[in-house]
């Protein structure tokens, strides 16, 4: 390798910084509070669940710089090059005042114990300079990563509509200092591939695809490393040994949303919240579902493809982009191979993988104009929390029969797949409740569910029976006459 | 003395902020794990049992200590005291196990120069164990005949077997009641620091610092004091660090007596979980006698719990379980049992209501099931069973109740809910017989305030007013976001007639104040702010004789006004007054003192006053449920509490909205899950889900009760608001379990145990559909 940087360049609040020799597995936490001695942000978990240590990134797009949240305790610092990371300590009103959404909080007794505040000051930051007029809807979800354990959140709530009805963001010291922020970012990015060595731990940045490629052939037992919801717990609760790792966020090419007349390619780096405007855009009937998944911090770190990539049977997009027929991309050197989604996944923690390749990008058709869709995602709370089960259904609906039926699930086995025999008995029958309840026994021919703890076999395998009445249901007499309605009733209480 | 109407700013019954919000929003509140950490600092980590139940046959740490940065391995064998931090002296909860009793007790701890090197070294250990079967569930406790881990009691009044006997109607039943994690925001934590002697100091983050000082003595062999316990505030207690503190003080006092450095031990989420104990399950087993028109006559019920490993608090937990029993109901002829049995789990400790919740939810289901009997709305049996004035006044445990408010704040309630017409809106719904189904209840709280240990209700604080008129606080209560230090400083604010910013609220110490107890039975403000008060009066009598004397005027002529005193006709500013006192040799520091009057319990006789009175509020919930999947949501909530005459009704508000969520939680989603080998599966936010700001209402509308003043004489005629609110959630799971039982037209009981997570829910309808 001709030319390699030894170290990231950063910004942290208003202090640009150099930092070298480090492990792959330093998390951004335990880099702010135990080396900057930055102590405001908390440690809850440890696993991008209760949204503690809530700190903003902003990280450069085409568009300038996008300010979002992220866990600081599985965020690894080798993701961080040409990034402004934003602590609770750089928030400040004027002339030694809070902060207009440090002082809503305290207005509205928003603390008790105190712990969770930080974290849930940073969310209503991000969520002011995004959304200065938020909805409730809007506030519930850019809350739904951090807990409370004292308040009950009313208060909570209550500040973010304070903050939005008193203070506007434009003067925010983040707005002013953008574009001096971006030019800071801009200088400290080079062409340059950043190889850190750290005793015998390795990280590579590549500079571009290509390169990842060519480390990948280099160090084909690296860890990739998107988004760190999961590698960090990895790191955070296993105590693994990541190294050598291959950070490949920053790689821009792998953030592209490709729409074309037949479908959208997404790169392996687009993340949920990424995607969220695609999804409300081509596929409408996810958009609901899609705010389920994770909260927002995890949302913004997460990527579809890396939701894929770690094969889990309970990942929440897989039933979704599997009953869509998408299909993934993978590319060893400059090899690239292309398969069904449904394909890709062999069984439990086996994936059709070659040595040294990696996930680019993934394909999902459009839905034809006579398709009818419909995602379920069942847990035990209804946001943050992994799907007991999940199901996505799509059909063609026409002249009273069922056509082109496809069905797939998540959390009834090794890995996600389709209910091959519930699609039979659906497939060119007539569209009636006395079909889909006869329907019903393909899913006990289909799977053999586990008992675990969020959900009973028995448990499983009834609600995906029933997920197929509530499609019929649904599609006959309108959503609200089998799902619940949380939306109008909370905002008709305004 | 003091005026009428106070111009101060922040004196009682006026809404300061929590006195750390401006910290809080900040991120500058400082928490154990942010002090600035003493040079030389190591860290310790536990190493957790990798078996339920058996005993160690050997242990090898060789591969821990070849690695670099260990210090050393802590075992039992480096106790010089007592392996022992049982709270009740039953020598039943060692600090290192060697008889193993649950999955991930803590067996040895390792120390390191970083908490990362620590806790990975702690998985190194080999150790071997001989391996006995175990017990996890209840149930299984009760039908193998395990032991119980403390006295039993039984409460009786009348003839409850003759009365079951001529009862009208009978019916016997049995609910299960989950127990709940108590997902402070911070975990434990412990930071101790070597003295010379024995001298310790512990920062640790515990709502019972002086039982950290007893316990810290205990197992390192020193006097009480040698040892000086800190708690500036912690991140959530919920009775989770009453007890449970205990284990990591001791464990980094005697990792930095023994190398003679601070040591800090702080574990993971998921350890934390693992190794401390949690609410109390219970599985209630109820034979209810009853009349046509819905009034009890008479109740047997056992309440049988999960106590795990050790007595902890097990047994005034099972007590309380039974005081509560009635809430707000006469029992005619009633006897009520614990059962608190042992088992290869975590041993379950306080948690918000310490026993109340589950033993007045077992009583709610009573009173739910005679409605399904008979066929009427549950508000109705309830109202036909509250206690009276003057006649059925009279407890399971033969206290007379004479401070009873239930049926004005009930009725006030029904009134502002509009219980009556949602109801009959809800049942019109419901009898569409769609996929969603609606359910509403209106459901009680009483509440009894103190400890029944009735020596733990004194407590002490300490007053000091420097010579430039700024005061320092000093009590025994700990902060845990309650408020406590806020409302204590607003009540001397109050004595002192000054206003709020001249007081500093400083920490915790038990060098300061001694023997207090526990901040714990929602008891903080009324013990502590008596006792501050106490200290007031003492230095106010000092100040006022010293003003009589140099001014000539008589007692009643001094008085402390708007940040003066007023001394005769000269008004004088407090710091000018405090400074003159201070040159005329006046003391101005006081230790003040306070314990509850009145109260005594005999447990032998099952009989007394345990309670000074008790704290009341009612709250009415409408759900929807999914019938096809079990999902379900809370459309709506209101509740009315009572708080007596508030203190600071802000803080009030945000204990009641934050007290009904978390019990919320706790009756729907929080679910704990241990699996065939006796593991806990649900030891994190991944796996154990608490509710999160979309869950709560979606309309929620929280009143006090403004006409309530305290019959007693407590601090300015105020209630304790710390646990009462968490049982208004009782009204969620009985509206569940209405809108499930829509399936059969209300004709049947469903049932339903807690949590009521939806898979509860959709297997109850699928029972009802069957059945």
């Amino acid at each position: 390798m001709a030319n390699v940087r030894d170290h990231i360049r950063f910004v942290l609040n208003d202090e640009a910084i150099e930092l070298a020799s480090f492990s792959s597995s330093l998390t951004l936490l335990d880099y702010i509070r135990l080396q900057k001695s930055l102590k405001g942000t908390k440690e809850g978990c440890a696993e991008g669940d209760c949204g503690a240590c809530t700190v903003l990134i902003g990280r450069l797009t085409q568009n300038g710089i996008a300010y979002e949240t992220v866990n600081a305790c599985i965020r690894f610092m080798g993701s961080l090059d040409a990034c402004h990371v934003v602590t609770i300590e750089h928030l400040k009103g004027e002339n030694g005042a809070l902060h207009p959404v440090q002082q809503a909080m305290v207005n509205q007794h928003g603390s008790q114990c105190g712990f969770c505040t930080p974290g849930f000051v940073m969310s209503l930051y991000a969520l002011w300079m995004s959304t200065p007029n938020p909805t409730n809807m809007q506030i519930e979800r850019a809350l739904q990563g951090n807990l409370c354990r004292c308040t009950g959140y009313e208060p909570i709530v209550k500040a973010a509509i304070e903050v939005s009805r008193s203070s506007d963001p434009v003067h925010d010291i983040l707005n002013i200092e953008r574009e001096k922020i971006v030019t800071q970012l801009n200088d400290m990015r080079d062409a340059l591939r950043i190889e850190i060595k750290h005793g015998g731990d390795l990280i590579i940045v590549p500079c571009d695809v290509a390169d990842l490629a060519r480390a990948r052939i280099q160090h084909p037992n690296s860890t990739i490393v998107a988004g760190s919801t999961d590698v960090g717990l990895w790191v955070t609760k296993h105590m693994r040994d990541i190294s050598p790792t291959v950070f490949i966020n920053h790689l821009s090419e792998l953030h592209h949303i490709d729409v074309a007349p037949e479908g959208v390619t997404i790169g392996a780096c687009v993340s949920y919240t990424d995607m969220q405007s695609t999804i409300k855009e081509h596929f409408p009937q996810m958009e609901t579902f899609w705010n389920r998944i994770g909260g927002e911090q995890v949302r913004n770190m997460g990527t579809v493809g890396g939701n894929i990539a770690n094969g889990s049977p309970i990942g929440d997009t897989p039933p979704a982009l599997i009953a869509l027929n998408a299909t993934v991309a993978l590319r060893s050197d400059t090899d690239q191979r292309t398969m069904p989604l449904k394909d890709f996944f062999i069984e439990y923690g086996k994936q059709d993988r070659t040595a040294g390749d990696f996930l680019e990008k993934i394909f999902i058709p459009y839905l034809k104009p006579e398709d009818t869709f419909a995602v379920y995602k069942i847990s035990k709370r209804r946001d943050e929390d992994i799907s007991a089960l999940c199901c996505a259904i799509k059909m063609n609906i026409a002249d009273g029969m069922m056509r082109n039926v496809s069905i797939a699930f998540g959390g009834m086995a090794g890995t996600p797949m389709h209910a091959s025999q519930t699609e039979k008995l659906l497939e060119g029958n007539a569209w009636s409740l006395e079909t889909i309840r006869k329907a019903k026994a393909g899913i006990d021919a289909d799977f053999s569910p586990l008992t675990d703890w969020r959900a009973s076999k028995e448990y499983r395998a009834l609600a995906a029976k029933n997920i197929l009445e509530r499609f019929y249901i649904e599609m006959t007499e309108g959503r609200s006459a089998a799902q619940l309605d949380r939306d109008a009733i909370l905002e008709t209480a305004l | 003395m003091n005026q009428s109407v106070s111009k101060i700013k922040g004196g009682v019954h006026q809404n300061p902020k929590h006195d750390s919000a401006h910290k809080h929003v900040s991120g500058s509140a400082e928490y154990i794990d942010d002090i600035n950490e003493p040079t030389g600092l190591l860290h310790a980590y536990f190493g957790l049992s990798e078996i339920t139940c058996g005993t160690i046959t050997s242990m090898d740490f060789s591969a821990i200590e070849a690695m670099d940065d260990v210090i050393g391995v802590l075992t039992a064998d480096d106790i010089n005291g007592h392996n022992d931090i049982s709270p009740t002296g039953k020598k039943d909860d060692p600090v290192f196990a060697q008889n193993i009793e649950f999955h991930g007790q803590p067996i040895f701890a390792v120390v390191a120069k970083t908490r990362a090197v620590a806790r990975k070294a702690a998985k190194l250990a080999r150790v071997e164990y001989q391996t006995e079967d175990h017990i996890t569930d209840v149930a299984d406790a009760i039908s193998q005949d395990y032991p119980l881990v403390t006295e039993p009691l039984t409460l009786k009044r009348g003839d409850a077997a003759q009365g079951l006997e001529n009862s009208e109607n009978r019916l016997q039943g049995n609910m299960r009641i989950g127990g709940q994690d108590h997902f402070y925001l911070e975990g434990h934590i412990a930071m101790a620091v070597p003295g010379e002697d024995d001298d310790v100091l512990v920062y640790s983050s515990t709502q019972h610092p002086s039982e950290v000082q007893h316990m810290v003595g205990h197992v390192l062999n020193i006097p009480s004091h040698a040892i000086t316990v800190n708690v500036r505030r912690m991140g959530g207690g919920f009775g989770g660090k009453e007890t449970q503190s205990n284990l990591f003080a001791a464990v980094a006092a005697l990792a930095a007596k023994k190398y003679n450095q601070a040591v800090k031990i702080r574990p993971d989420r998921d350890d934390d979980m693992i190794a401390t104990g949690k609410r109390h399950d219970f599985l209630v087993d109820y034979d209810v006698g009853f009349s046509d028109d819905g009034k009890i006559t008479a109740l047997d019920a056992t309440f049988a719990a999960r106590c795990g490993n050790s007595a902890d608090l097990s047994g005034p937990v099972t007590d309380r379980a039974l005081f509560h029993a009635d809430n707000c109901y006469y029992y005619p002829d009633v006897v009520l049992k614990s059962k608190p049995y042992k088992t290869n789990t975590v041993s379950n400790t306080a948690f918000r209501g310490f026993g109340g919740p589950q033993g007045m939810l077992g009583g709610e289901r009573v009173i739910e099931e005679i409605a399904y009997a008979l066929g009427k709305d549950p508000l109705e049996i309830r109202k036909a069973n509250f206690y009276g004035d003057t006649s059925r006044n009279i407890t399971p445990y033969h206290q007379e109740i004479n401070d009873n408010i239930i049926g004005k704040i009930v009725e006030e309630l029904e009134t502002s809910s509009d219980y009556q017409k949602r109801r009959k809106a809800i049942l019109e719904f419901n009898s569409a017989k769609g996929v969603i189904r609606k359910g509403i209840a209106l459901t009680p709280v009483k509440f009894g305030i103190s400890f029944t240990a009735t020596w733990y209700n004194q407590a002490g604080a300490l007053v000091h007013i420097y010579n430039d008129g700024s005061i320092h606080l000093n009590h025994g209560g700990t902060e845990m976001g309650q408020g406590l230090n806020t409302k204590i400083a607003q009540v001397l604010a109050d004595e002192f007639q000054v206003d709020l910013d001249r007081i500093k609220i400083t920490a915790t110490n038990t060098g300061k104040v001694p023997n207090t107890s526990a901040t714990a039975a929602s008891s903080g403000s009324d013990l502590n702010g008596m006792a501050a008060a106490n200290a007031a009066e003492q230095i106010k009598t000092r100040l006022i004789k010293f003003a009589c004397e140099t001014h000539n005027v008589s007692e009643d002529k001094v008085s402390f006004v708007d940040n003066h005193v007023q001394i005769g006709d000269e008004k004088i500013s407090f710091n000018a007054f405090i400074n003159s006192a201070y040159m005329a040799r006046v003391q101005l520091s006081a230790a003040g003192f306070y314990k509850t009057p009145d109260i005594h319990w005999d447990r032998e006789a099952g009989k007394g006053r345990p309670f000074y009175y008790f704290a009341y509020g009612a709250s009415v919930s409408e759900v929807s449920i999914d019938t096809l999947t079990g999902e379900y949501q809370i459309d709506r909530t209101d509740i009315l509490h009572d708080v007596g005459k508030s203190l600071n009704p802000a803080i009030d508000i945000g204990q009641i909205e934050g007290g009904f969520v978390q019990g919320m939680g706790w009756l729907t989603t929080e679910e704990l899950w241990w699996d065939d080998t006796g593991r806990l599966r649900t030891h994190a936010p991944s796996t154990y889900k608490i509710p999160l700001a979309s869950d709560r209402p979606r309309i929620f509308n929280v009143s006090l009760a403004d006409w309530s003043e305290n019959r007693e004489m407590t601090i300015r005629r105020s209630k304790a608001v710390g646990e009462p609110p968490f049982m208004l959630a009782n009204s969620v799971l009985e509206a569940l379990s209405m809108a499930v039982a829509s399936e059969q037209d209300y004709k049947t009981c469903p049932r339903l145990d807690a949590p009521a997570t939806p898979e509860r829910i959709l297997l109850a309808v699928e029972k009802m559909k069957g059945g």
